[in-house]
């Protein structure tokens, strides 16, 4: 099933606010998970398995460690779910 | 022709007993070789010291005192005891076992001796081994220990594993009772993951190019992909613990006690969100103080809690081990009573 890519980002704020307690207004498409949101490499796992679930992708570790920015995870969830 | 068989009966933890390494190690003793600090380190695993054993420490000394602890507690000597069962990971002998090594030092050398090796579950696997060994009538009380002696094979440079793992050993007896104090084990093993914490080079290596030695070859130190373990450990296990729940019959509503190998805070803190467990349920973190012991984290755990909520001595437990492998284990158990 497509995705919008909006409706992706969309989620993401909402699991990247509940899961590292980042205000959603300041997680944007081009800021870096670790460096500007201080999402720690643990929190991601916890960021990448609530996207799988909620948006129905598969994420694998090997990928993970590629998805440095929030337009990163996008794009790979977008893409996944083709 | 029938053939005659042992009565069955039901089984319990009579007794528990530990000994944690006299040293106590700071994470300031830790941070100056992996560039680290005291809270980066609590931050991702919630330690803030371990212990680690000195030399006249042994898996053998420390699971000695672990198990005279426990026999001491359910009132019990070594000539009670016809099954002795030791999960290790940090024994450096092949053989004899370390088993073997502990029940001649305990005192009874004719008593059925063996290890496992189930990594972090084998304190779990343990469990459930001497349960069934207990319930089918092989066995009337087993001593069952975990125990490491991680420090020997911990690299002090490694910034991925340096700060987790340390040193202990606890034991539980489990014997016979009216009433079943132990459910069902549920195990299995997710071994297509085995790459995830490994122990490398083999010792053949050493003998195989005798001119690269320690000093090139290195030691076979533990090592572990810290996100593909954590991503497991949270969303497979607790899974495995609330089927270890079901299948005694329970539910999250039910338990008093959560003692889940002591890996990460992170991950234990996850798990009892993924799990539903209720705010009533009181949740083992023996790993803040004392890091991550393996085999030993979960008794040493057990311990503890009981000695700082006495008020929890039989009350129902959640145990759930899991480590490399990948392999795990978990079941409810009733606390032992109140030696």
């Amino acid at each position: 099933m497509a995705l919008a890519p909006a409706d992706v980002l969309a989620g993401l704020k909402e699991i990247v606010e509940e899961v590292a307690g980042i205000a959603a207004a300041s997680i944007e498409l081009d800021k870096n998970f670790t460096e500007d949101l201080e999402v720690d490499s643990l929190s991601m796992v916890e960021v990448v398995v609530a996207a799988e679930e909620r948006f129905g992708v598969k994420i694998p570790d090997e990928a993970v460690t590629d998805l440095v920015t929030v337009g990163d995870a996008v794009n790979f969830i977008v893409n996944a779910a083709k | 022709m029938i053939i005659k068989t042992s009565p069955t009966t039901n089984s319990a933890i009579l007794s528990i007993g530990s000994y944690r390494p006299k040293r106590l190690v700071p994470n300031s003793e830790i941070i100056d070789r992996i560039e680290s600090s005291d809270e980066w380190i609590q931050q991702r695993t919630g330690i803030e010291s371990r212990r680690f054993a000195g030399p006249d420490e042994t898996v053998i000394t420390m699971a000695k005192a672990a198990c005279e602890s426990a026999l001491k507690r359910a009132n019990l000597t070594m000539a009670d005891i016809d099954t002795l069962i030791l999960s290790t990971i940090s024994y450096p002998y092949q053989a004899p076992s370390a088993a073997t090594e502990l029940i001649n030092e305990l005192g009874n050398p004719k008593a059925a001796a063996f290890d496992i090796s189930a990594a972090c579950a084998g304190f779990c696997y343990g469990v459930g081994m001497a349960s069934d060994l207990v319930r089918g009538g092989t066995s009337k009380n087993v001593l069952v220990v975990g125990v490491e002696k991680l420090s020997d094979f911990t690299d002090p440079d490694d910034r991925a594993t340096a700060f987790i793992f340390a040193d202990g050993a606890g034991a539980v007896v489990i014997g016979q009772s009216k009433e079943a104090k132990i459910g069902p084990t549920i195990w299995g093993s997710d071994a297509d993951s085995r790459d995830a914490i490994t122990f490398n080079p083999a010792y053949t290596e050493f003998r195989n190019a005798p001119d690269k030695g320690v000093a090139q070859l290195g030691w076979p130190n533990i090592s572990q992909q810290g996100q593909t373990v954590f991503r497991w450990a949270v969303y497979s296990m607790s899974k495995v613990g609330l089927k270890a729940l079901e299948s005694a019959g329970l539910g999250v509503n039910d338990l008093d006690v959560f003692i889940p190998h002591q890996a990460n805070i992170r991950i234990i803190e996850t798990m009892v969100k993924e799990m539903n467990l209720p705010d009533s349920v009181l949740v083992a973190d023996d790993i803040r103080v004392n890091g991550n012991t393996s085999a030993a984290s979960i008794p040493l755990a057990m311990d503890v809690l009981l000695e700082k909520h006495p008020e929890m001595h039989g009350k129902l437990a959640l145990l759930i081990g899991y480590g490399a492998g990948l392999v795990y284990a978990g079941q409810v158990v009733q606390l032992p009573p109140v030696p």
